[in-house]
């Protein structure tokens, strides 16, 4: 009987590895482990052996058992990946067809520049606020120190709807300061984007109307070395660490000092070229500390208070930012231009 | 503002190179835009002296000559020019040189005669006769170059000879001797019928051997003019040819030392607050204090002497004397009328200016220098000898000196004889007092207008000048007498006058010296520095505002401020002149301290962003459009003539018609931009923008939607389906209590687009979407017919509950075409104001189903007219509590339904929250469901 349990093994294991196709599989799997198989078959002559023999002959016959059904699922296994493999060979596509399309619409350069700034300054705790496009010449102006005179209220330069030149577009987002002065608890600190809008006839630089972000913050012991700070950390942000800029005196009625901020050219770094006019350096933003006058006129004590603001335009920094060489695209809205962002 | 560096070497010396002296003089606050080397393009370009000249073998035209550049070697160089000679000095451009426009010169041959560069005439070097007015040429009429019109009938016989008469006392004479006298005239002999005569002429093509017609009564040679005849008969007699130098120069100089363009231009731009700027004087101070370097002022010194005495020739009376801060004037004598030094003409020319006589150069000349507009009229013409400076009458008219008749009244402020104007102030003299050549005595002005009154004028005649700008900023009262002094100091140097002793100075309102209290710690608080005290006085020094006592003290102090620096009026200014000294860049950059705010957006921001998001997410890219538009933009979107909503805020002073209302709808901008991207054959367009649109109001107190003073905008906002609107408009007039006149400024969401799929059902779901997107509650929609901007058939209002949200639709086709659009273009108008509105809570979790729903589908067969939202509501008004949802899937007409009807499908969705259903509970249901479509719709199932 050992002998024969011994033969079965040998036997089926080799035909187990050798089988074929699933059919061959299930015949052997009949012909050794079936209820009729060989084993089984063997197992019947158990009942001739005598005590002593039984189990070890029991235990070796479990063991023949055990062995072959492993030798049977590892032969089903392999059978069904071969299977598998088959199939999912069957099922290649080609991965260069183009995908189904799904339409994601873009959001416009301008305001994705905005975004930005946006994001920049909320975090550091400033408040967004909107305001009238339609403005009084009041909060544009007299407010802002720019008085009568001024040659920004030139109807070459603003745009009125009434003779008295007492309501107009608004030609800066700077009355937003006003407003907020005018509105707000003490401290502040604001931004205000927007429509802004200037006699300029359109061209590749110039449009007559067009966007500006405002900033603005009013608190005990604001210097100007913070408004440094911040705007330098605001080039930062927009244009990448380490980007370089310099400040300029410049003059703005509303703030005392006054300054320009420029960025080091990116194309050149500034030793000169086109795109900075030769000059190394590109304009960003004006910017200075809050005129004590205009302070004073919103009844806030430049002795106890101190700010600072500034305004920047926002298509030439989506333009920089996005290398655009023309603002008639900004507003031209064709879609091949808005789907390339 | 343009500033030769030569002029202001003067005042004081800085020797850098333009771009290191730009971006010092940038970084201090004085911006450069640019620089310019007046020589950039002229290279190798040297004064040549002729040393012979002989005429062209080959040439009938051309001369040969030798020259002596300065080298051991002569050079040939042909040239087709008459007007040179012997001995002249001429600006030679020799081989592989350059010429103004980048023009190359190099040696070559001109007809098989070598020439090795070219001989150059003004406007070759980029000048013209303004600058060099000797420079101009006078050309004879040489015989010799005759060409008949009709060559059948010559006017002049080919063979004339000396002496034959050619009419009245014109003769042929032919050139024995011309000898240049350096002066512009020659010297010359000639041969006539009985011997020689010897003129001195003007003409410079005149050479030996030439044949010209004489005139005997005046003893001089005939031009072209003189002889009445046109260029074409002497095709080389021209008024033109090489520049003959007279300046004080040698063979072998560069040429742009002879003719001032060695000189290097850096132009300015100058704020507003700096008028002190627009001048070569104000621009020095600005060097010396950037460069820490002497600044080197000029006392104006008038010798004076002249017959007459002032008070007894001149009288002046300022009866407008609020606007006439100070009037001074001299007055100078014996006039000569002739053009200006050279070093003259080139400052003002690398300035700008072009020369033009010396009287005239000599007021342009003070202002540049001092920036005090100067005015010198004939004084021949001022009658009485009396100057009134007076407030024009209504209706006064005077011819200025640009030709233009002025009709003035009391705004205007003139310059005025006993009789009549004589001059608009601080804007342009008057033509009837120019300074013309035959002026003998002039009269000097130099005064302080009223800055206010003189914009006004200018603005109001439309003729804004150079002086009129620097007067309207506001001008340094204490500068007009130095500025006269140097005119008349001028007038000396250049012997164009004689200066009568005495000034006239009237001093209606010069303000005393202002001081301001410098507070140095105060300083340093608000730039956020450690700048010592003594540091900033001297700082501050360097700009001439000192203390009373000229110390550096080390503490608070009065400090005067130099009576042309009106821009510095208090601490906060001071604050700016220390810091442009000590260098914005030398501040040390902190970040904000102090008290922390919460930042972050409002409901509003964050539904406007949201907004986007659910646009994009669609599928539609955001534009931004023009708030203005033109008012045929109503047309072009149809509205009716009489449409309320048509009443728009409009600019008085627009760029254009097409830019010249603020819009009350978004729609047209939107068609704009879908016009655009039409014609330009872009075959998909989905686009959105939230835009404003600016509604005119005037409500005066707080109101409720009621209130009679909004049915005006009720009426207009129901016209386009935006009805619900109105409660916006309420809410923004009461929160923000305006009576000022100002815009309804509210917010459009629109989506518009064409193509990719684009239909009715299309932008539907979009609409859809972005309601879903902000969870508004009961969203549904209603046919709309009335609006006449879009398809009467094809229009829907969206309602959130009862409020209309907006309008959406295809655009009516005639619209459409309006905007160049031959195809279906779809838009969605919604108010941003009812969004917020319709705007759900935020989301809490509803539990998942706990059982399992039942499906149904069911398809009834009902009349065209029967719309889907009506079966719709039937279905859910038939279910018995457990319909969830139902959703069409299929419309079917055709074979086996009926003529006019049609055959509709959906899929139902039962299911119970505390059980499973069985098939029979969901029968029953959807029994009931068809029988209430039955009734109510007249559908059957199918």
């Amino acid at each position: 009987m050992k002998e024969q349990l011994a033969k079965i093994r040998a036997e089926a294991l080799s035909a187990f590895e050798s089988v074929k196709d699933a059919a061959a599989l299930d015949e052997l799997r009949v012909r050794y482990l079936g209820k009729k198989g060989e084993l089984t078959a063997v197992l019947k002559q158990m009942g001739k052996l005598s005590a002593e023999e039984r189990p070890a002959m029991g235990q070796l016959a479990n063991e023949v058992r055990s062995a072959l059904e492993g030798a049977l699922d590892a032969a089903t296994q392999k059978m069904e990946a071969a299977a598998l493999e088959l199939k999912l060979k069957a099922e290649t596509v080609d991965v260069t067809i183009p995908g189904k399309q799904v339409q994601v619409g873009r959001r416009h350069p301008m305001n994705t520049a905005l975004d930005e700034i946006k994001e920049i300054f909320i975090g550091m705790g400033f408040t967004v606020l909107d305001g009238p496009e339609i403005e009084l010449a009041e909060l544009n102006f007299d407010r802002l120190n720019a008085e009568e005179g001024h040659p920004s209220r030139d109807w070459s330069d603003t745009f009125y709807f009434d003779t008295d030149e007492r309501v107009m577009l608004r030609s800066q987002t700077s009355p937003m300061q006003v407003r907020a002065m005018d509105s707000m608890e003490l401290p502040i600190r604001i931004i205000a984007p927007g429509r802004v809008y200037r006699k300029d006839e359109v061209d590749a630089t110039h449009s007559p109307m067009f966007h500006q972000v405002e900033g603005m913050v009013i608190d005990r012991h604001v210097t100007m070395a913070d408004l440094k700070g911040t705007l330098n950390l605001l080039a930062e942000q927009l244009f990448g660490a380490g980007t370089v800029t310099r400040f300029r005196p410049h003059h703005f009625p509303f703030t005392e000092p006054s300054c320009e901020m420029d960025v080091q050219c990116h194309k050149c770094g500034g030793a000169g070229c086109p795109t900075c006019k030769g000059e190394g350096w590109i304009e960003l933003l004006g910017a200075g500390m809050i005129h004590p006058h205009v302070l004073e006129m919103a009844g806030i004590d430049p002795e106890e208070w101190s700010g600072w603001a500034f305004g920047m335009g926002l298509e030439r920094t989506a333009m920089r930012r996005f290398k655009i060489d023309d603002l008639r695209l900004i507003f031209e809205n064709d879609v091949r231009f808005l789907e390339q962002f | 503002m343009n500033l030769s560096r030569k002029w202001l070497n003067e005042f004081v010396k800085v020797d850098i190179p333009d771009r290191e002296f730009a971006e010092a003089m940038t970084l201090s606050g004085s911006k450069v835009e640019g620089t310019a080397d007046l020589g950039a393009d002229i290279k190798h370009v040297v004064v040549g002296r002729i040393l012979s000249m002989e005429r062209h073998p080959d040439s009938d035209h051309m001369w040969v000559c030798q020259l002596d550049v300065g080298k051991d070697e002569s050079v040939q160089i042909v040239t087709g020019a008459w007007n040179i000679h012997e001995g002249d000095l001429v600006p030679v451009a020799l081989h592989n040189s350059t010429l103004p426009g980048g023009k190359k010169i190099t040696k070559g041959k001109l007809r098989g005669v070598m020439s090795n560069g070219m001989l150059c005439s003004l406007s070759e070097l980029g000048l013209d006769e303004r600058d060099f007015p000797y420079g101009v040429i006078t050309a004879a009429a040489l015989l010799n170059d005759y060409k008949p019109i009709d060559p059948a009938k010559p006017s002049i016989p080919a063979d004339i000879q000396p002496g034959h008469k050619i009419f009245g006392p014109v003769v042929a004479a032919k050139v024995l001797e011309c000898m240049p006298l350096g002066d512009g005239s020659y010297h010359t002999c000639m041969e006539v019928k009985d011997g020689t005569v010897c003129p001195d002429i003007h003409c410079d093509n005149v050479h030996v051997g030439d044949m010209v017609a004489y005139n005997e009564k005046t003893d001089d040679i005939c031009t072209l003019a003189d002889l009445h005849a046109e260029q074409r008969e002497f095709p080389h007699c021209i008024p033109d040819g090489i520049f003959v130098l007279q300046e004080d120069c040698k063979p072998g100089d560069d040429i742009k030392a002879v003719t001032g363009q060695d000189d290097h231009v850096v132009e300015f731009e100058i704020t507003p607050n700096r008028p002190d700027c627009l001048s070569v004087i104000g621009l020095a101070r600005e060097v010396s204090a950037t460069f820490d370097t002497p600044l080197t002022l000029h006392e104006p010194v008038v010798k004076g002497g002249a017959d007459g005495a002032l008070t007894d020739l001149l009288d002046v009376e300022t009866p407008a004397a609020d606007l006439v801060p100070r009037y001074t004037a001299r007055m100078v004598r014996n006039v000569k009328i002739a053009p200006s030094p050279k070093w003259m003409r080139e400052r003002l020319r690398a300035m700008g200016v072009r020369p033009i006589n010396n009287i005239v150069d000599i007021t342009n000349y003070v202002m540049l220098e001092y920036g005090q507009p100067m005015h010198a009229f004939d004084y021949r013409y001022v009658n009485g000898g009396k100057i009134i400076v007076r407030r024009a009458e209504d209706g006064e008219k005077l011819t200025t000196l640009d030709g233009k008749e002025h009709i003035l009244n009391a705004n205007h402020l003139v310059i005025a004889d006993e009789g009549r104007a004589v001059g608009l102030a601080g804007i342009m003299g008057g033509l009837n007092s120019e300074i013309v050549a035959d002026t003998a005595d002039v009269v000097f002005e130099s005064a302080c207008f009223d800055g206010t009154c003189i914009r006004k004028g200018a603005l109001a005649l439309g003729m804004r000048t150079e002086a009129s700008a620097k007067f309207e900023k506001g001008l340094d009262p204490m500068n007009t007498l130095p500025a006269v002094n140097r005119a008349c100091e001028l007038v000396e140097l250049l012997g164009a006058g004689e200066v009568v002793d005495g000034v006239i100075d009237i001093l209606n309102n010069v303000p005393q010296p202002w001081t301001v209290t410098m507070d140095p710690e105060k300083v340093n608080a608000l730039l956020g520095t450690d700048i010592e005290a003594v540091d900033m006085y001297q700082l501050l020094e360097r700009v001439e505002i000192h203390t009373k006592e000229k110390n550096f003290p080390n503490g608070p102090a009065q400090v005067v401020i130099p009576s042309w620096r009106g821009d510095v009026r208090r601490l906060a200014d001071l604050a700016e002149e220390v810091a442009r000294f000590h260098g914005y860049n030398n501040i040390p950059t902190t970040l904000m301290r102090g008290q922390t705010t919460q930042g972050g957006y409002s409901p509003v921001q964050k539904l406007e962003n949201k907004l986007g998001e659910l646009c994009r997410t669609c599928g539609y890219s955001e534009i931004i459009t023009y708030s203005f538009i033109s008012p045929a933009a109503y047309d072009k979107i149809l509205w009716g003539k009489d449409d309320a909503h048509r009443k728009s805020f409009k600019i008085l002073n627009p760029l254009g018609e097409d830019t010249s209302i603020m819009r009350t709808t978004t729609l047209p901008s939107m068609l704009e931009v879908l016009g655009r991207n039409w014609n330009n054959r872009n075959k998909a367009v989905w686009l959105y923008e939230l835009g404003r649109i600016y509604m005119p109001k005037t409500p005066s107190k707080p109101m409720d939607a009621d209130d009679p003073a909004l049915a005006g905008s009720k009426a207009k906002l129901e016209g386009i389906g935006l009805a619900g609107l109105t409660e916006a408009v309420v809410d923004a007039v009461n929160e923000l209590g305006r009576d000022d006149g100002l815009a309804m400024e509210a917010q459009i969401l629109t989506l518009g687009g064409y193509g990719g799929g684009m239909d009715f059902f299309t932008m539907k779901g979009a609409v859809e979407a972005v309601m879903k997107g902000i969870r508004a509650k009961d969203v549904h929609f209603e046919a709309c017919t009335e609006d006449p901007s879009y398809h009467p058939g094809r229009c829907a209002y969206v309602y959130s509950g009862t409020d209309i949200v907006g309008v959406f639709g295809q655009i009516h086709p005639q619209a459409a075409r309006n905007f160049g659009v031959d195809g279906e273009l779809y838009c969605a108008e919604l108010s941003f104001d009812e969004l917020l509105i319709a705007q759900g809570a935020d989301p809490e979790y509803a539990p998942l189903p706990k059982f399992p729903a039942v499906t149904r589908d069911i398809a009834v067969v009902c009349g065209e007219g029967v719309t889907v939202g009506a079966l719709e509501t039937a279905i859910r008004k038939g279910a018995r509590g457990l319909l969830k949802d139902v959703a069409l899937f299929d419309i079917y007409r055709g074979k086996g339904i009926g003529e006019g009807k049609k055959s509709v499908a959906f899929n139902l969705t039962l299911r119970s929250d505390d059980r499973s259903l069985t098939g029979e509970e969901a029968d029953e249901d959807v029994k009931s469901i068809l029988e209430t479509l039955e009734k109510d719709c007249g559908a059957v199932l199918r």
